[in-house]
């Protein structure tokens, strides 16, 4: 059996964060994911980023995941496990871990969940051709293994994923044939949006996929219009030849290692489905157990990264580990964090954390 | 409309145009940002004081016009890529329109390609005047376009052209 001070679950934006100020303080930590990479879904995202000079706006989130994951390789108080799966947390505070067909056995005094989220799906006729894929998978394999996952795809979702996977499939080489979208708004900032439609990409608001149609594979896609009542509108059908389809239509926590730890969960559709209850340290309701970046609500990166700084220095602190300006530290990263989500399109989180409050 | 289908409708671009008079007196920035997004790099890049104070991360760029010398920092700086600058000072009938650019090939210097507009469509043709690339502009290269006067306020983007 492995001891550590602080075991941090995942190592996205959020868990690399949290590593690094758990460690600044001097804790001991240990950093699990079970990809052979650090970085999360920060290692595809080839656009710059949105937020403030302080949060890395304009950076590129594939910069930053280099920046943090060498960073953390350098901090001689973080040991890092990758192509590492935590399969389970027992009840004597224990995590199991498999990592090259190795059992292993690790009792932390402090636990991060950094798991993220995983991409919903989306049921139509014909939804289980090959050639339907999670936006962020065709993401995956555009931007991290240099492959084409076909030359003609429909995005279904106008979010900031469908829009930038998108962008990002025309700077492959790919084509795209239209983002569709149920909502009768672009969910996605209106410069993204802007972005792919003046490179010929329509956005249509308003439709649905009605069915995929192929024998072996896609072969194509019909779309629909939906009225006001997001009921579809007989006639209004339109054929698309695709041999890609994209689903981008949202993500929801990665919340099984909670769930199993007995956390207090409730579903909270703003947050993206059952989310941890957590208190304003972002402990849940097991002490001891900390939450940071999607698996306590789905958001932006930025968000993670400063979710799994404060994370990472409360757990520290709560082992005991100080620093003489501890308070302004986590005082500002939480000023930051409220004004990232104070504007317009920040409501839908902040209505959402209201419900996640552990009273 | 912006929000049913990303294209800025006339009464958007009417608040952030720069007025006929400011245009003919030299290069300037507009900045096409519509919607309060958190995000500020904009007014952090430039050095001139010429987007105004952000109160609030999510506030819009509000560029004073007669300040901006059209330098180009905030256009380099913008993840929206929403910044543009345009000159009508750049010839007698042309006008320069510098736009932000993240597509590979990039064109060469002289090549005339199809200007398009924020619809993506095309709207007549543009010569490439210069390509600024390189470590400092990170990944996102500038593009110098001449276009007729008159599509200054339309292009936005541009095709080049396949040789067959």
């Amino acid at each position: 059996m492995k001891q550590t001070e602080i075991c941090i679950v995942g190592g996205g934006p959020a868990g690399l964060t949290a590593a690094l100020k758990a460690a600044a303080l001097g804790a001991a930590v240990t950093l699990i994911d079970r990809n052979d990479y650090l970085g999360g879904q920060l290692i595809k995202q080839t656009h710059r980023f949105f937020g403030s000079k302080q949060q890395r706006a304009s950076e590129r989130g594939i910069n930053i995941a280099r920046e943090l994951a060498a960073a953390v390789q350098n901090e001689e108080r973080i040991t890092v496990l990758t192509g590492a799966t935590v399969l389970g947390y027992y009840k004597d505070g224990v995590i199991t871990v498999e990592q090259n067909e190795q059992y292993l056995k690790i009792k932390p005094q402090k636990i991060i969940m950094a798991t993220g989220g995983a991409e919903k799906s989306l049921a139509f006729p014909n939804n289980d051709l090959p050639g339907i894929y999670g936006a962020g998978a065709v993401q995956t394999l555009v931007n991290v293994y240099g492959v084409k996952p076909g030359n003609r795809v429909l995005m279904v979702g106008a979010g900031n994923i469908g829009v930038i996977v998108s962008y990002q499939l025309l700077q492959a080489g790919v084509e795209v044939a239209a983002i569709i979208e149920a909502a009768p708004a672009i969910g996605a900032y209106w410069v993204h949006a802007s972005k792919v439609v003046r490179a010929g990409v329509p956005i249509y608001t308003g439709h649905t996929i009605k069915r995929a149609w192929g024998e072996k594979e896609v072969e194509g896609a019909t779309i629909i219009r939906l009225d006001g009542k997001w009921q579809p509108v007989p006639g209004s059908e339109k054929d698309l030849d695709v041999d890609v389809i994209c689903l981008s239509v949202g993500l929801s926590p990665l919340t099984e290692l909670l769930w199993q730890a007995g956390c207090r969960m409730r579903f909270v559709p703003e947050l993206g489905g059952h989310v941890p209850l957590r208190n304003e340290l972002l402990e849940t309701s097991v002490p001891g157990i900390y939450v940071a970046g999607d698996v306590s609500g789905i958001e932006e990166a930025s968000a993670a990264m400063m979710e799994g700084a404060l994370a990472g220095l409360n757990a520290a602190k709560a082992l005991g580990y100080d620093a003489p300006d501890f308070a302004q530290q986590r005082d500002n990263i939480i000023k930051e964090l409220a004004e990232l989500r104070s504007g317009p399109v920040g409501e839908k989180i902040r209505n959402g954390l209201v419900k996640a409050g552990l009273a | 409309m912006l929000a049913q289908n990303g294209i800025p409708t006339a009464e958007d671009l009417a608040r952030v145009r720069p007025t006929a008079e400011r245009l003919a007196r030299g290069p300037v920035a507009v900045a096409e940002c519509f919607q309060n997004i958190p995000c500020d790099p904009c007014y952090h890049s430039c050095k001139r004081q010429a987007i105004k104070p952000f109160a609030d991360i999510n506030d819009r760029p509000q560029v004073d016009h007669d300040q901006c010398n059209g330098c180009g920092m905030c256009l380099m700086r913008c993840p929206g890529l929403a910044i543009f600058v345009i000159d009508h000072t750049y010839g007698e009938t042309e006008a320069l329109v510098k736009l932000p650019y993240e597509f590979l090939p990039l064109p060469n210097e002289g090549d005339v390609v199809d200007a398009v507009n924020r619809a993506g469509k095309v709207v007549g043709e543009a010569r490439v005047e210069k390509v600024q690339s390189g470590a400092k502009l990170d990944g996102t290269s500038v593009v110098w376009l001449s276009v007729p006067k008159d599509l200054s306020m339309e292009v936005r983007h541009f095709k080049i052209r396949e040789v067959r």
